[in-house]
């Protein structure tokens, strides 16, 4: 169920010329709906090399339609670089990463980015476009197909799923932290694509917006998308989360249903952290919840964690 | 046409060997209806947003075409022989065969040999000069990039001086344009290729690789000079410091194919340059072929400023001082700004010009001086501001 449309550079003005192999975004198709528990994104056995280490070594991994997979893990164990590697941004060593069952390597970036779209760590902007422009920008990818009528409708939709609908005609510049994060990840969302790359997209954010991100992307999940995203919070990804990959050092320790992935012996050892995990009282949702000593006995805590 | 939320289902798209899909409905079978959303509900605050800056960047367009065209028509005038200007249109309706009266000799020959050559070069030059420099700031994501600033301009003109200083002349006419053209696009490479870092410019690294190059350029352009004829020093004295004195048609021509393809292509990118403001990989994430994007503009940039370089010499400060202006009058969204400075750049320049023959009658200041002696201090209020409200550029 696929259909190909012929494009022109850019606006739409197509200058056929010389040089016109430079200019021509040539042929995409348009793709289809996924059915629920097709594979978007699959990495298998990939490595990933940045410089001389080996961030990534062997991983397997896949995002499904209609499911929320977190990657969690500790600083430097691999996360974001998988990301990037499931993104397409970075070459695999070796093994294997596909997008919507090919190798990233055999699609074109107007193809992948009607497939996925990604949400980066930092949001940059070398100028001071207003919000409204910027959230647009997400619509690009749709430029030339039938969807384009969809632009504006989208847009606004994704402005007011985020609740920035307010700051549309001001400079993204004038914004703060928070406020930059839910504007990018507004137009992540008004791309529309099938499978949602999320790096870490609570961290600048206040409680009530982390659950609203999270909330998000298990409506999208319920939509038929599939959602991959970097968290910290354990908490987030045990209420949120269809599946949990636990990374560490490059590999993935563990993957499967948060409620079965997240226990205290693995947590603690990929963490360094003595950590306890206690079902929620009213939910049964894991709460992940370090070991604090209580105040005074700080001595017996460290010895205990040296062991 | 009804899309359901996060569902992009090609309507009229036929399944063939699929479930029996109902065409044309636009009911996606599973949950994908499950999050319906008004089609076709556009934001109104967004929406009248957009129509007024439509209407914003027509109204600035058509003030700066009026600029122009009065400019164009003062500036044909006025000089050491004034022809007033009733009369300039009058020849002008005479050679197009509207009716009206030609000049007389003198007065033709000067109006159309010597006055209307170099008011279309100062057009020319200046579009390419703003166009470049939009185009820069854009592919570098600085707004300090710019031709002259980084060293283009200097490389370019290493190869019009080496043309000049070796007598040169294997293209006839274009001899000189495709030597800075090669010169140019030479600098442009490296210039990209030195102050980029794991997809990164650094103000201060691209800032210095300017200086590196702006001093190895006039190191090669101070060997020309010493080894050059006197007759040839002073044509390349006179031509570095920018100057439109010698505009003639043939000049004209031999600018004409690099800045009318510059200008031509400029603004195809435009929309793709938007998206490169967000940075390199969330512009691939959006579709851009990033690597295809910079190779292309670079070429560009590099015909542009050839073409300005090869019949003016180096004129600096146009491609930054335009570009900033039109952004802070219309934003920064690149579908205005591309031909806007091409636009606004030619006004400048051939206001420029206007001012460099007519300020210091009956000498003539070179044009680059005049445009660096005005330049330079906006380049200190523009440092000045930035540093006022963003803490300088880091």
């Amino acid at each position: 169920m696929t259909r190909t449309h012929t494009t022109a550079p850019g606006t739409g003005a197509a200058r056929p010329g010389a040089l016109s192999r430079l200019f021509a975004r040539g042929r995409r198709t348009v793709p289809a709906r996924p059915a629920p528990g097709t594979a978007l994104a699959e990495a298998v056995d990939l490595h990933v090399r940045l410089g001389q280490r080996e961030v990534l070594a062997g991983i397997d991994l896949s995002a499904r339609a209609g499911e929320v997979l977190a990657l969690v893990g500790p600083n430097g164990a691999g996360k974001s670089t998988l990301l990037a590697a499931l993104a397409a941004d970075l070459p695999a060593a070796s093994g294997e990463v596909r997008i919507d069952g090919r190798p990233v390597g055999d699609w074109s970036a107007p193809d992948l980015a009607l497939r996925r779209s990604v949400l980066p760590q930092a949001a940059a902007l070398s100028f001071p476009f207003p919000v409204g422009d910027v959230v647009r920008m997400g619509r690009a990818p749709w430029a030339g197909t039938p969807f384009a009528e969809a632009d504006e409708e989208a847009v606004a939709a994704a402005m007011a799923v985020v609740e920035v609908g307010e700051f549309a005609a001001r400079p993204f510049s004038a914004l703060s932290g928070g406020e930059r994060a839910r504007v990018a990840l507004a137009r992540v969302l008004a791309q529309r694509a099938p499978l949602l790359l999320l790096d870490e997209p609570t961290a600048a954010l206040d409680l009530r917006h982390q659950e609203l991100v999270l909330r998000i992307c298990r409506e999208r999940a319920r939509a038929g998308d599939a959602v991959v995203v970097v968290l910290h919070d354990l908490g987030l990804a045990a209420a949120y989360a269809d599946r949990a990959a636990v990374l560490h050092d490059g590999r993935i320790a563990a993957d499967g249903p948060p409620a079965e992935v997240f226990e205290d012996a693995l947590l603690s050892r990929v963490y360094r952290q003595p950590v306890e995990v206690l079902p929620h009282p009213r939910t049964g949702a894991p709460l992940v919840v370090p070991v604090r000593a209580v105040e005074g006995s700080y001595d017996g805590l460290v010895s205990q964690a040296g062991t | 046409m009804t899309l359901p939320e996060a569902a992009p289902t090609p309507t009229k798209a036929t399944a063939p060997g699929t479930e029996a899909a109902a065409p044309g409905t636009g009911t996606a079978p599973g949950p994908a209806a499950a999050a319906p959303t008004p089609a076709k509900a556009t934001a109104p605050g967004t929406g009248t947003a957009g129509g007024w800056r439509g209407r914003k960047a027509l109204l600035l367009t058509l003030a700066l075409v009026a600029t122009l065209l009065l400019l164009a028509l003062v500036s044909a005038g006025t000089g050491a022989y004034r022809i007033p200007t009733a009369d300039v249109l009058a020849s002008a309706q005479h050679r197009l065969g509207l009716g009206g009266a030609p000049l007389d000799r003198v007065g033709e020959s000067v109006l159309w040999n010597v006055r209307l050559p170099r008011v279309v070069l100062a057009l020319l030059v200046g579009a390419c000069l703003g166009c470049a420099g939009a185009l820069m700031q854009g592919v570098f994501g600085n707004p300090l990039a710019e031709p002259g600033v980084i060293g283009i301009s200097a490389g370019a003109a290493v190869g019009a001086v080496a043309a000049i200083g070796l007598g040169l002349s294997f293209f006839g006419n274009w001899t000189i344009t495709v030597c800075a053209f090669v010169s140019g696009l030479a600098t442009v490479s490296a210039v990209y290729l030195l102050s980029r870092n794991g997809g990164k410019t650094e103000v201060v690294t691209l800032i210095l690789t300017g200086i590196a190059v702006n001093a190895f350029a006039g190191a090669l352009i101070g060997l020309f000079v010493f080894f050059a004829d006197s007759g040839q020093v002073n044509q390349i004295t006179f031509w570095q410091l920018g100057s439109l004195a010698q505009a003639t048609w043939p000049k004209v021509l031999a600018v004409l194919p690099c800045a009318a393809a510059g200008l031509f292509i400029a603004p195809l990118y435009a929309r793709r340059l938007d998206l490169l403001s967000l940075g390199e990989r969330p512009a691939r994430h959006l579709g851009v072929d990033v690597e295809r994007l910079r190779l292309a503009l670079i070429l560009v940039v590099a015909l542009l400023t050839a073409a300005a370089v090869a019949v003016a010499g180096v004129i600096t400060f146009v491609g930054l001082l335009v570009p900033h202006l039109l952004r802070m009058a219309n934003g920064p969204g690149h579908r205005f700004l591309v031909p806007g400075s091409a636009l606004a750049g030619a006004v400048v320049l051939v206001a420029g010009d206007l001012a460099a023959r007519t300020l210091a009658q009956p000498a003539e200041l070179p044009l680059g001086v005049l445009t660096a002696l005005i330049g330079s201090p906006f380049f200190f209020w523009l440092l000045r501001r930035t540093r006022r409200k963003q803490g300088g550029w880091a």
